[in-house]
This record gives C-alpha cells, structure tokens and sequence, in this order.
C-alpha cells in the first residue's frame, strides 16, 4: 500500500492516553501502567498498519510509557524505603495528562458558549463566515480505530491464503461512500464494512473515509460515547464528488491504492 | 433631547452597525449626551429586548454591544440561510483554548501542553483571525507570542477575557497529593 494519509488534524499521544484511560474507566491518578501500555502499544501498531502517519510524539510516549512500566517493577530504591517510597514513576505523566485535561474541558466549554453563527447571529453574517461546532460529538481518530479494529475482527478467519488483486482504489471507494449517501443522506460506519470481504477493502474503505472527512465532505459522530457512529453528508459533499469524479489529476496521487 | 428619542436612534446605530459599537463610539456619535445616560440607555432597550422575549436581543461583547439573535430562534436562522455552520474540530479549540487562557504564549508552549505538532492549526486560527501575533518572546529564537483577537470574543460571545469560563485547578482535577520536591523521570522529559 502507498497510500498515506496525513493525519496532523487529529489528537495526539495524550488524547490517545485519556481515551484509553476513559476507555477503561480508571483514574488518571492511579493508571494501570502496564494495561495502558499494552492498549496504546496495539492502538499504534494498528496506525502503523494502516500507513497512517504516525508522528514521531508517539513514540516519545510509547518510550515514556515503557520506561514508566519498568520503573514501576523495581523495587523501591535504597535509602527511601518506608514511609513514603520515593516518587511514583508516573508523576510527570500524571501531571501532564491532568493539565492537558484542563485545557480539555475549557475547549468544551467554550464549545457549550453561544456561539456565533451556530447559536446567535447578527445582522450581516453569512452563515458560512465563522466555524461552529455540531450538535452531536464529534468522533476521535481512536474511537474510529477501535471501530474499525472490531470490523477487522469480524472478518472470517480464512486460512487459505488466495491471492486475488482486488484492484480496488481508494478513489472508487470515496465514489461509492459519496454515492451511498447521496442517495441516503446518512449510514452507520459499519454499513459501509458490511459487504466487504477482505482485510485490504477494510483498510481502502477506511482510508477513503478518511479523505473525505479531510475534504469535508463527510462528518463523523456519535450520539453518545461508544454508541454508534454515524456518517452524514457535509457542506463539501457536491465539491468533493466533483473532485472525485474528475479523471487522474494532481488529487489522483493521493488516493490510488491497491494490492 | 427626548429620552425616547435617543433610545431610537441608539437602537438604529445598533441595527446598522457592523460589529459591536463601543459606548466610546456610540458617545461621539451622539455628542451632547452624558455617556451615564446612553448607558442607562443600552441598558433600558436591554431589559426591553428581554423582556418582550423580541427576535434580537442587545448582548455585550467585545467590549461593546451588539443586537444578536436569541439561541431561541437559532434552528430558523439556520433555515433561512440553508446549510451547515462549517464545524470546529477539536484540535481547534483546544489550541484556542489554551492561547485564550495561557496568552501571550508561544508555539512551542501550546505544543508542550498538547503534545503535538499545532503548527497546522496554529495557521488556521491566524487565517480566521481568531489569534494575532502579539509579541516575541525574548528567548532564543526571538519566538512569536500568540493572543487571541476581537473576534474571538465575537465568536464565542464574551464580553472580554476575564469572563472566561474559570479554568479548572489542577487540584480539581483530582491530583494526588505529592510529597517533597518532585523527582522526574530521567528519560521522559520532552523537547
């Protein structure tokens, strides 16, 4: 695969951490190192499987999260042994996790302001002037992933390993979701999986998912927290058919995939 | 003139003008007022729109006023005008956020509490006037200092900074107590 995706507009190694902790309904104060290690571990494994950009501070955290894991197997160093028994590794972490949350919240509550042109307007502005958030919660790129690890997982297991080039394209497939909703104005992510039969047309259908939030032509949410996801025709849908529709030009380069 | 008179004509240079008219402003165009009176004024067709529950209502933002439509009627704005408010991602407001909270402060700043890139967003944000360079910090690199603009405050409806939402304590956020001086990690310290 050659294709690769930018993903500079989603979150990083922290928001991964707090979704995981989240995920696991534990508190950022007392993390599970070596669990949360494991699933930030798999969850960038399964990134780098999908060619997915994987910036470099995830790394940085992968080694900062085992280095953490190890400090925690030590026994307590010499000399401050009783009462209080030295520093927890995970301090720094801990720190940087509940600062980040700050910033967190206060975005959300920004978010709940009212806002121009979603929620109060003014005389002379155009309703396309200003950004404004959606109503429903917007999808991170790691729920995504986790959705999409559970698809992979539905797939029959098949041993018999059949080479067949499929030669699906990114581009084919971004005609097929734009075309699905079109007709349908709406679908739920794992309608879009639900004809797909091998693990390459999982990743391509991801993949051409993906450019399509990036063109704006799509929008991904949630009603609620590990509900079910829900993929919906945005403002730039007739533009990026267009686009899509248009033979091989410079875009083409981005989009091509096979096997 | 007529108290009645001047709410008029305040109402009308509210309804024509195109963002948030300071009283400052509003005082040179009608000279021969006290200020106190078109204060009390702006502050009588408030309680009027609010009351009346009209179709706009005059909020303070920006350090000015300005009529607005109430939440309220927002759906049937949104009908008129057709179309959906283009979104803001997450990323976005959290890097706003932390530029409204922590300004002036730098890239790398933002960076160090989000751990990542925000070079992209930090573009964005400048694109939309929401941020302005405000100064560089006398560091190495001579870095530029970020603040937020006007429009910020028009966008989110504040009437200035300091009416912020109160950004939680860390200690709220429930931190374990710690003991002494902190020992961090040898190898965990970002760059």
């Amino acid at each position: 695969m050659s294709t690769n995706v930018q993903l500079a507009i989603f979150e990083g190694p922290l928001d991964l951490l707090l979704h995981l902790i989240k995920k696991n309904e534990v508190s950022i104060t007392d993390i599970p190192i070596a669990t949360i290690t494991e699933q930030y571990l798999a969850t960038l494994e399964l990134m780098q499987n999908l060619n997915l950009d994987v910036a470099g501070e995830f790394l940085v955290m992968a080694a900062t999260l085992i280095h953490i894991k190890s400090r925690m197997l030590l026994p307590a160093e010499s000399g401050e042994t009783d009462e209080d028994e030295g520093v927890d590794p995970r301090e720094d972490l801990v720190r940087r996790l509940l600062e980040y949350q700050r910033f967190k919240d206060a975005a959300t509550e920004l978010e709940q302001r009212e806002l121009l042109t979603r929620d109060v307007f003014v005389r002379s502005t155009s309703l396309t002037e200003e950004a404004a958030a959606p109503g429903f919660r917007e999808v991170s790129l790691f729920e995504l992933l986790t959705a999409l690890r559970r698809v992979i997982e539905r797939l029959p297991k098949d041993d018999a390993h059949e080479v067949i080039l499929e030669k699906i394209t990114v581009r084919e497939k971004m005609t097929l979701i734009l075309d699905l909703l079109r007709a349908r104005g709406n679908l739920l992510f794992e309608a879009l999986f639900s004809e797909v039969k091998s693990r390459m047309e999982i990743v391509v259908t991801f993949l051409a998912m993906l450019e399509l939030v990036k063109m704006r032509a799509i929008r991904i949410f949630q009603e609620a927290l590990n509900g079910p996801i829900h993929i919906e025709a945005a403002v730039g849908i007739e533009q990026a058919a267009e686009r899509v529709a248009m033979p091989e030009t410079e875009e083409g380069k981005n989009g091509t995939s096979g096997s | 003139m007529e108290r009645a008179d001047l709410k008029s004509i305040v109402e009308s240079l509210l309804f024509v003008a195109d963002g948030p008219l300071t009283l400052q402003r509003l005082a040179e165009v009608l000279e021969g007022s006290a200020r106190d009176e078109i204060g009390s004024v702006l502050e009588e067709l408030q309680a009027e729109l609010e009351n009346e529950r009209r179709g706009v209502r005059l909020v303070e933002v920006a350090g000015g006023y300005q009529l607005r439509t109430p939440k309220v009627n927002a759906d049937w704005v949104k009908k008129l005008f057709g179309g959906r408010p283009p979104r803001m991602s997450r990323a976005t407001l959290e890097t706003l956020a932390i530029i409204a909270y922590r300004q002036p402060v730098t890239r790398a700043e933002i960076e160090a509490i989000r751990g990542v890139d925000v070079d992209g967003v930090v573009s964005t944000l400048l694109e939309r006037n929401l941020i302005r360079a405000v100064a560089r910090k006398d560091v190495p690199g001579r870095p530029f200092l970020y603040g937020t603009t006007p429009e910020f405050l028009q966008l989110f409806n504040l009437k200035d900074l300091s009416h912020l939402p109160t950004l939680k304590e860390m200690e709220e956020i429930t931190l374990p107590e710690v003991q002494g001086d902190s020992l961090p990690l040898e190898s965990t310290e970002e760059s």
